[in-house]
């Protein structure tokens, strides 16, 4: 097969390395050293690793809310240099403004670029519909569950419909059952808009139930990619996909490469 | 004994007292206003009760019904006008300009701890300074006019305001800020949109504080050097012993006081109707 040029990917990082300046000792801190990977368009990447090695560090240069000092970040063959209207953030907590109604936390995306006030008000709807949330779109947060506020937050990500869906273990903070639902809403709703995601988790079952490829980095600080697995599992997903042997197979797979890191 | 007493006596319920189940409906619902009433009645009662009794000499107790006979002829006389119209602009002006300069600086030394070590010296200096001490010199500089006391009223106010914003600016949740910033938001629409909503409860408590001392303000700055407002009229009452009057000048300044206190409570209730009651 021919070398695909760098263009046909959505996502590009080569040898990205990210540094941390420590306030406390003044000293710098490599938390991701050598990080290289690609993403297709349309294409879900989960990224799993063992805590403290930097995965939300690296999601969070992706979005462009850190800087990076090694290597480069490309998104649709432009370099990454700051946060931008082509990618959008569901972040671990739901981080919605406590002061805004559902609605009025879905269009913020949307508000700050200045959107068309009637665009702004017909998008949020549409997608406070698609993740399920009609007939709550005038309560304030504090009225909503947690996996109901999740979905407001990937609703408010979508809304400013981003090239890029950046997922940071989104469902951490749930319940079992809750994320169960939770796995099964986000593949439907990704299948609906055909987003590029990626997601990060350190559930692997949950990165090989939701992933086109599952990315395991290794022990941090100073991270690198230590595998990059393909998952064939059919689409559409559902519980008897957990059944799957070959499911079976690549969670077991993952998890001994993620327990030989932590030796 | 009728059935329903002999009812009564074995379930415990009463049912000739029906209309007092409208009574403590009335009662739950206004339980506060109630209470709160009663206790300044009973105290008013027990004042005029004391001095009827001639346990007391009015002439320095003064009485509830003396003040209100000295309000009354206080309010309808000219100089009312002129002592309300002259205090109630300098508070205004103090408090306006300690409101309008107050919260732009707390939310700047907040959001940028570079011009928060800057100025913090000589901000704690001015906070630590006894502000009454100041009088004098505000004389020499703004005169005996409204301006040494609009200076006063000023200098009292501000510092709980600065200091309440600046509060609450340090305290916003951080993940609330990687929000618009990850939609490339401006530093003037991260204020709008999370830095002001967040720190509302703070600055209107820093705003309700500063109120108080700005009251304060106003009677410290009319004490000396004054020849209008309500804070000269008590200064002058209290000088010549007539006890009512003062009563009068305190009555008609806490009470504004709390006029104003319930309208930014009024704002407060406004700003947090998404806030969960913690009570009930
Ligand atoms: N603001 C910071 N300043 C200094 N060091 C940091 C900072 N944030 C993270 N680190 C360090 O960088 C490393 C990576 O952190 P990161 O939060 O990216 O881990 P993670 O893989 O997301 O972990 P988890 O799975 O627990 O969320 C850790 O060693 C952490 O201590
Ligand atoms: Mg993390």
């Amino acid at each position: 097969m021919a070398m695909k040029m760098p263009t046909e990917y959505k996502l590009v990082a080569e040898h990205v390395g990210i540094e941390y300046r420590v306030k406390r000792t003044g000293e710098y801190l490599q938390a991701v050293r050598d990080v290289s990977l690609q993403i297709k368009p349309q294409e879900f990447v989960c990224i799993v690793g063992p805590s403290g090695c930097g995965k939300s560090t690296f999601l969070n240069a992706v979005a462009g809310l850190l800087p990076f000092n090694k290597g480069h970040l490309i998104l649709d063959g432009i370099k990454i240099s700051g946060p931008g209207k082509d990618r959008a953030v569901v972040f671990q907590s739901p981080a919605l403004l406590p002061w805004r109604t559902v609605v009025g936390n879905v269009k913020y995306g949307l508000e700050l670029r200045g959107t068309d006030a009637a665009v702004m008000e017909e998008k949020s709807m549409a997608m406070i519909k698609l993740v399920g949330l009609g007939g709550n779109e005038h309560k304030y947060p504090n009225e909503l569950s947690g996996g109901m506020q999740q979905r407001v937050n990937l609703a408010r990500a979508l809304a400013s419909d981003p090239e890029l869906l950046l997922l940071d273990e989104p469902f951490s903070a749930l319940d079992a059952q809750t994320r169960e639902v939770m796995q099964n809403e986000l593949l439907r709703i990704w299948q609906e808009t055909k987003k590029t995601a990626m997601f990060i988790t350190h559930q692997i079952d949950e990165a090989v139930f939701l992933a086109d490829r599952v990315i395991v980095l290794s022990k941090g600080p100073g991270s690198v990619v230590a595998a990059d697995l393909e998952i064939k599992l059919p689409r559409p997903r559902n519980e008897a996909t957990k059944a799957d042997p070959e499911f079976l197979a690549k969670v077991a797979e993952i998890r001994e490469l993620i327990l030989n890191e932590k030796k | 004994m009728n059935t329903s007493q002999k009812a009564a006596e074995v379930t415990g319920i009463d049912l000739s007292s029906f209309p007092k189940r409208q009574w403590n409906r009335f009662y739950y619902s206004n339980e506060r206003f109630i209470l709160g009433a009663s206790g300044v009645v009973f105290l008013l009662a027990l004042w005029e009760l004391i001095v009827r009794v001639n346990l007391v000499d009015p002439l320095f107790t003064s009485s509830p019904a003396r003040i209100w006979t000295a309000g009354i002829q206080y309010v309808s006389s000219e100089g009312f006008v002129n002592d309300f119209i002259a205090s109630g602009s300098e508070l205004l002006a103090g408090f306006g300009l300690a409101l309008v300069i107050g919260i732009p600086l707390g939310i700047v030394m907040g959001w940028y701890p570079k011009f928060n070590y800057l100025v913090d010296p000589i901000f704690n200096f001015l906070y630590a300074s006894p502000r009454i001490a100041l009088v004098p010199l505000f004389i020499i500089w703004f005169g005996i006019g409204m301006g040494s006391k609009v200076a006063i009223i000023f200098l009292s106010s501000i510092f709980p305001i600065v200091f309440n914003t600046l509060m609450g600016v340090k305290t916003i949740d951080p993940v609330l800020l990687n929000v618009p910033r990850s939609y490339n938001a401006k530093d003037y629409q991260i204020f709008k949109t999370v830095v002001l909503p967040s720190s509302v409860p703070a600055i209107i408590s820093g705003v309700r504080l500063g109120l108080g001392h700005a009251l304060i303000g106003v009677v410290v700055g009319e004490m000396t050097a004054a020849t209008m407002g309500v804070g000269h009229m008590m200064f002058t009452a209290g000088q010549t012993f007539q006890t009512d009057l003062v009563f009068v000048g305190l009555i008609i300044i806490a009470g504004f006081g709390v006029i104003l206190t319930s309208l930014v409570q009024l704002l407060e209730r406004h700003f947090d109707k998404w806030r969960v009651d913690i009570h009930k």
